[in-house]
This record gives structure tokens, C-alpha cells and sequence, in this order.
């Protein structure tokens, strides 16, 4: 064994004989009372040494960036050819806000758009359905048909910047709505770049905005990748989202494996659909989180890619090197903001954003120091794009890449990561794979029972929250503006919808409308007749009640 | 002494549950008897399961923005069925100004926003709500 950071065996004897006599003199020293573990509560040693690396080997292990099996990163010069892109979540009120925004974070720097959606648009309601009473532009950006979504581009060249969406049960009527969009610019969809997240697993496991039953939702699904592979090749046809998973409450191994399990369930209904793997699994993409534990979030980036390659190669056969990569987007986490003393969150998510950036992200989302408390406002969004650009120029971490490569203590985590989520790969198995288990409540309960037991560990003060549980100001006034949204906008919204509705070709709009029901109860792909609806400005509402009908909609057992 | 009987709702198109179950939970620990309604339920819907189940206090939790329509809605569907002895709490997401608008409105008699230890909901509801079996 020749690798640099492992000794010989001979060697080995002797680390050994000395980690016992250094052990002795230290197990006299009294360690502090507090518990020493990850914030998944994954216990760690106090010391790493090449003993924790036995069986190590450099080029099955790690290799070299842009080689499999990616361990260190997917591009062979990372960082020093382009850097991550700084890309802000940002959506509210109506197109027209939204469209304000965008151009202000343009104007500062940041280097593509990522859109929040309003939960009627999440849901499939439009603005005017009473479902959607009081929700109207709220937690993002409304939008109801192709005039929204002019409104929301106009000014903003689609063929010049990418766009993410954050979209899933009615991904496929967004994306048509933004390749319409974007040849009403000129612009034809093979020159459009971007992400839509349409991971649907993940929604009835975390984020909860289901519409349909996980059948046919797998079915557009995979129309859509055929689609994009066709005529939108640029296009990352879905974010497989590990970043809710966490958020809901999981740990970060339960992150990185229910999410790679559900990456493993698209691979395989799209090779089921007919489809050949190297055609789509390029455009697959991921999207993690970046919790407190600095180290755990780094060696959980470099156990996906080690993990998704090895599997894509040798599980799923895919020849295709492209096919092999696991690129990501990353979002800080936002459920480790305080509402106490909300400026400390500028600190947390310094950390947090700087993980994803040793752990090799391809885009990076830093949160608001006011996230607990509303939608950011402008100057705390400022700050936050400002974190990134501070690690991006002044740190230096990103001049050499994945720089904690060959720690003691990040290779043997890295190495843990990766097999305790194969125990979880096993256990989804067994239980009859990731329907199953989301049927079972399976994922839902591993991550309720984590979530809760997080919080019972704040609340008995056996993990320590700066200004939360220690450190407290008990007199604190919050003193950061917030962003109101004005109950106006819903008013206006749907004044805006009813008028079109009142001028727009509705018989065209039928006609497109029942062409699409044949579609949902056939088999073909029904993108294309997404795009007719769309194109004759029938809204989301609409396509959405068709599919329900043909469809039905996904209940919950709820479980706590 | 019978036990306080809650339910645990999310109103309107939200689906954070993370809150909503670890508070169902404690309260459950705590000793009470806890239903909870799943996701995106109309205030409709929860003021029938919150006399069917007959219950003393239904807490509702609002993290889209959407309290000032919901809490409220829920409050006069109750009255309209005669059932305004069961007490409402919310949390979520909630700003301060609304805490104050729906606390002096008579929309809900507490509001607990992100931050507040468990316990303190516990204690809250052991103060100020009895079982109507006792
Ligand atoms: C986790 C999270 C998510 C997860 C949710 C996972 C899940 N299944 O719950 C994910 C990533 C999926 C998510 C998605 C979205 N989120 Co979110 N999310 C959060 C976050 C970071 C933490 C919430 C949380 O779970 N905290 C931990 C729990 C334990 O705390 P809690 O819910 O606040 O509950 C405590 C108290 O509030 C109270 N409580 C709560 N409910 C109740 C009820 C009763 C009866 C009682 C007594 C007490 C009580 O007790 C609890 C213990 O103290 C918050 C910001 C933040 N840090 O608070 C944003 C936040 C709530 N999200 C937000 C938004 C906008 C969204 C999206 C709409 C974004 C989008 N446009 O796509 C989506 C929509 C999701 C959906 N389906 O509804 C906004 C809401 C803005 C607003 N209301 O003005 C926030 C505030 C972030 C922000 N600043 O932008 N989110």
C-alpha cells in the first residue's frame, strides 16, 4: 500500500503501540461533560489516525476530480474554471415583484435565478379557486398562466441566463410555460438552460405538495425526460432533493439515502419507460443541504457522488461518464436559523454555505439572516449573496480542490456515510423499495421520530443553541425591517386571471384542454399537449383539474 | 382527572408538518389525547373533526403566511355550530403585529411562534384548558 496518507504494516504496529501510550495520558485528562457527536447525532472519535483508514486506496477511493469515482469533485479543475453559481431562491407577490427583484439580484452579482412559487401555484389552484383565499402571492410568486410568466422574464433574455424552478407536482405546465415564454422572446428551447425540481418522491416523504398519486406523477415524469432530451437537451430535467428530507427533520445520513434511493427509483422507472439510461441520467441533478456540522455536510457531498457513480456504473450500466456524475445544488439550512438574535444567522450560514463549497457544489443558495421570521427582505438578502461571494474571493477555498481530501478524520466519515446509508438501501429494499416504504410511512416516521427527538435535545439543553438556550439576551427586541407582502396583491392577481379568462380564445382552450384528457388517459407523452394548453393561455388551475380527474389525488395517512 | 382531549390541524394549502408533529408529539408525552388531521385541511374539515372528536382545544399551525384568513374562519365556523367552548392556539409563522391582531381579536387565545420550547406549550395548555369530562 502506497498511498501517502496509509502507512505499511510495520508502520501500522507502530502508530498502534503509540496511540496506546498517547491514549493512556489521555484518558487521565477529564473531557467536559457534553456529549461529542455530529448534529445527527452520529458519535465521533476525539482523534483520527491513518488506524481509522485501513483499507483505504486512493484510486478506487477517491481518484481524481472529473474521474470516476468523482469522489473529489465532477469537473477535472473544479473551482479554478468557473465558480459555483450564486443562485438566491427569491419569488413573492405578483409577476411584476418578482420581475423587480430578479433584476436587483442581477444587478449585484448573483449569476442565475432560482424561482419561488406561491402555495396555489405549488398546489395546482389558480389564484381565484377558494382553496387559494388569503394564500395569493404569499410565500412566492403567483402565477396562473403564459401572461404571468411573460411578466416574470420580461426584460430577462432567456438564452442568457439559467433559471431554476422550484416546481413540482405541476412541473411540467411551469416548464411549458417557461418554454413558451421563451419563444415569445425569440428564443428557441434547445438554448434554454435550467432546472426544474420535479422530484415528486421527495413530496410525499418531506415537502407534502403532492397532487396526483405516485404513479402517474412517475409517468410524467419520465415524459418529461424524454421530452427534454429531444428538444430541451440543456435542460437538468429534475433536482433530486435530498435538501426537504432535511429540513423535515432528518439526519444527514437519512438524507443521503432516502434521496439517492429516490434517484435510484427515477433511473429505474425511466429505464422501465423505455428509455435508455445514457439518453436521460445526464440531466438528473441533486440538491442537498447544508446543516451546522461542518464536517458531517462534507463528507456527506463526497459519499453521494462516490456512492450515485459506483451505482450508476455498475448497478444501472450506464457507459456514459456524464451519466455518472452526481452534480448538485445546495441550500443552506434553513431549519438551523434562530428567531433569537436573527444576526447570528449571517454567522451560521457563512459555515454552512462554506461546507457545500469544500463538499464541491456546482450552485450554492445562502438563507437570509431573517428566515425564521418572513421572506427575506432586499438587505438581508444582500448579505446573503454577499456571504458567498466572500468565501467565493476571499477565503481562498476555492483555489485548491476538495481540500480536506485525505483528513483522517473527513476520509473515515465519508467512508461512514457511505455505508450506513447502504444499510438504509437495504432496508428500503427489503421492504419493497421506495413506493413501498413512502406507503408504510417508512421515511415519514424515521424522519418525524429525528426531528423530534432534535428538538427534545434543544429543549433539555443537550445541544447548545447560541441565543436560543444559552447565551441568551432576555430582554431582546428584534430589530430587522421585514418584507410585508400587501394583501392588495391577491385582489389584483385575481382581477388580472378573470380578465383573461374574459379575452382569451376559449374554445381553443377547450379543444386543447380535452386533447390533453385523451393524452393523461393514453400513454403517449403528454408534454406536448401541456405545451398546446399552455401556448392557448389555459391557466395552471385548469390542466391541473383535468389530470385530477383522470388521475385522482394522493391522500396521506398522517403519522406524528 | 380525564385527559385534555386536542386536535392538532394544518389549515389551508401549507405543508410544513416538521412543527406540527413534534408539538403533537410532546403533547401526546405530555399526556393528553391527541388527534391529529393531517395535511391541507379547509376550516371546514377541521371544525366537523373537532366536534366529532369532541375535543377541548384545537391548535392550529400556519407557517404560509395565510393566518389572518384561516385562524379566524376556523373561529367562526365554530361559533356557528355552537361549539365556541373549545379553545383556539395557533403557531408557525406568525408576525408579531399578527400575534397582537389575533390574540385581541378573540381569534386565538395563545400564538406560539418559532423558537418556543415544547414545555412551555405543554404548561400552557395545563393552565388554562380542562377536560369538559371532568
Ligand atoms: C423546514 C422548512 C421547510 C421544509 C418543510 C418540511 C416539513 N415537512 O415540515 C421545506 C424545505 C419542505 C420547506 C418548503 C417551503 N417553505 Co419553508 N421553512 C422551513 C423552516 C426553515 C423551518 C420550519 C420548521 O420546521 N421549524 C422547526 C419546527 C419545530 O418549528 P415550527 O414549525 O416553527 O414550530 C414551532 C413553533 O412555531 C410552534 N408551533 C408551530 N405550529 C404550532 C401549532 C400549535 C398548535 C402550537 C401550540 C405551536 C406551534 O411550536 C413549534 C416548537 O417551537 C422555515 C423557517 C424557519 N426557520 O422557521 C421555513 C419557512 C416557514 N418556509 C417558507 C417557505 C416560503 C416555504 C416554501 C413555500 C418555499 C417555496 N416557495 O417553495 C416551501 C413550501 C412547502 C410547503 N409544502 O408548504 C417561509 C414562509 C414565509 C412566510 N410564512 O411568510 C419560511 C418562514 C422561510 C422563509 N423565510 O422564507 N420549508
Amino acid at each position: 500500500m502506497e498511498d501517502l496518507i496509509l502507512a505499511g504494516d510495520e508502520k501500522l504496529a507502530e502508530i498502534k503501540a503509540n496511540q496506546e501510550k498517547w491514549l493512556e495520558e489521555r484518558q487521565k485528562i477529564k473531557d467536559r461533560p457534553d456529549k461529542f457527536e455530529t448534529v445527527s447525532g452520529m458519535s465521533v472519535n476525539d482523534l483520527y489516525t491513518p488506524l481509522d483508514l485501513k483499507n483505504f486506496d486512493y484510486q478506487k477511493d477517491l481518484g481524481f476530480p472529473g474521474q470516476y469515482p468523482y469522489t473529489r469533485g465532477v469537473q477535472p479543475n473544479m473551482y479554478r474554471g468557473r465558480l459555483w453559481t450564486m443562485r438566491q431562491f427569491a419569488g413573492f407577490g405578483t409577476a411584476k415583484d418578482s420581475n423587480q427583484r430578479y433584476k436587483y439580484l442581477l444587478a449585484k452579482g448573483q449569476t442565475g435565478l432560482s424561482v419561488a412559487f406561491d402555495m396555489p401555484t405549488i398546489m395546482g389552484y389558480d389564484s381565484d379557486h377558494p382553496r387559494a383565499l388569503g394564500e395569493v402571492g404569499r410565500v412566492g410568486v403567483a402565477i396562473d398562466s403564459l401572461q404571468d410568466m411573460e411578466t416574470l422574464f420580461s426584460g430577462i433574455p432567456l438564452d442568457k441566463i439559467s433559471t431554476s424552478m422550484t416546481i413540482n407536482a405541476p412541473a411540467a405546465i411551469l416548464w411549458a410555460m417557461y418554454i413558451a415564454t421563451g419563444e415569445k422572446q425569440g428564443v428557441r428551447s434547445e438554448q434554454l438552460t435550467g432546472t426544474i425540481q420535479n422530484d415528486l418522491l421527495k413530496e410525499y416523504i418531506a415537502q407534502k405538495s403532492w397532487i396526483f398519486p405516485p404513479e402517474p406523477s412517475l409517468r410524467i415524469i419520465t415524459n418529461i425526460f424524454e421530452y427534454a432530451c429531444q428538444y430541451v437537451p440543456r435542460w437538468n430535467t429534475i433536482s433530486i432533493s435530498g435538501y426537504h428530507i432535511r429540513e423535515a427533520g432528518s439526519t444527514a445520513v437519512q438524507e443521503l439515502a432516502f434521496t439517492l434511493a429516490d434517484g435510484f427509483a427515477y433511473v429505474e422507472a425511466g429505464i422501465k419507460a423505455g428509455l435508455n439510461v445514457d439518453d436521460f441520467a445526464p440531466r438528473l441533478s441533486f440538491f442537498f443541504n447544508a446543516h451546522m456540522d461542518f464536517f458531517e455536510e462534507v463528507a456527506k457531498y463526497r459519499a453521494a457522488r462516490r456512492i450515485w457513480a459506483r451505482r450508476m456504473k455498475e448497478k444501472y450500466g450506464a457507459k456514459n461518464p456524464r451519466s455518472w456524475m452526481l452534480r448538485f445544488h445546495t441550500q443552506t439550512a434553513g431549519c438551523s436559523l434562530t428567531a433569537q438574535q436573527p444576526e447570528n444567522n449571517i454567522i451560521r450560514t457563512a459555515f454552512e454555505g462554506l461546507s457545500a463549497v469544500m463538499g464541491g457544489t456546482q450552485s450554492l443558495h445562502t438563507n437570509s439572516m431573517d428566515e425564521v421570521l418572513a421572506l427575506p427582505s432586499e438587505k438581508a438578502v444582500e448579505i446573503a449573496l454577499r456571504t458567498q461571494q466572500i468565501i467565493a474571493y476571499e477565503t481562498g477555498a476555492a483555489n485548491v480542490i476538495d481540500p480536506l481530501a485525505g483528513s483522517y478524520f473527513v476520509e473515515a466519515l465519508t467512508n461512514k456515510m457511505e455505508e450506513e446509508a447502504e444499510k438504509y438501501f437495504a432496508e428500503i429494499e427489503q421492504r419493497g423499495g421506495v413506493l413501498a416504504c413512502i406507503d408504510q410511512n417508512f421515511f415519514q416516521q424515521e424522519i418525524a421520530d429525528a426531528a423530534y427527538s432534535y428538538q427534545r435535545n434543544i429543549d433539555a439543553k443537550d445541544r447548545i443553541l447560541v441565543g436560543v438556550n444559552e447565551f441568551v439576551n432576555p430582554d431582546e427586541k428584534i430589530e430587522i425591517d421585514l418584507l410585508k407582502i400587501d394583501p392588495q396583491v391577491e385582489k389584483d392577481q385575481v382581477a388580472r386571471l378573470q380578465k383573461l379568462r374574459r379575452e382569451r380564445d376559449n374554445i381553443r382552450v377547450n379543444e386543447t384542454l380535452d386533447a390533453l384528457r385523451r393524452a393523461f388517459q393514453g400513454s403517449e407523452n403528454v408534454i406536448p399537449y401541456i405545451l398546446d394548453c399552455v401556448r392557448a393561455y389555459a391557466t395552471e388551475g385548469e390542466i391541473i383539474q383535468v389530470g385530477r380527474e383522470v388521475f385522482g389525488e394522493y391522500r396521506e395517512k398522517p403519522v406524528f | 382527572m380525564a385527559r385534555v382531549r386536542v386536535l392538532m390541524a394544518k389549515p389551508g394549502l401549507d405543508g410544513h408538518d416538521r412543527g406540527v408533529k413534534v408539538v403533537a408529539r410532546a403533547l401526546r408525552d405530555a399526556g393528553m389525547e391527541v388527534v391529529y388531521t393531517g395535511l391541507h385541511q379547509t376550516p371546514e374539515e377541521i371544525v366537523e373533526a373537532a366536534i366529532q372528536e369532541d375535543v377541548d382545544i384545537v391548535g392550529l399551525s400556519i407557517l404560509s403566511g395565510a393566518h389572518m384568513t384561516l385562524i379566524p374562519r376556523v373561529n367562526e365556523l365554530l361559533k356557528e355550530n355552537g361549539a365556541s367552548d373549545i379553545v383556539v392556539i395557533g403557531g408557525g409563522t406568525i408576525p408579531e403585529e399578527d400575534v397582537l391582531a389575533l390574540k385581541e381579536g378573540g381569534w386565538a387565545k395563545e400564538i406560539f411562534t418559532p423558537g418556543t420550547p415544547l414545555e412551555n406549550i405543554v404548561e400552557w395548555i395545563n393552565s388554562h384548558v380542562k377536560s369538559k369530562d371532568n
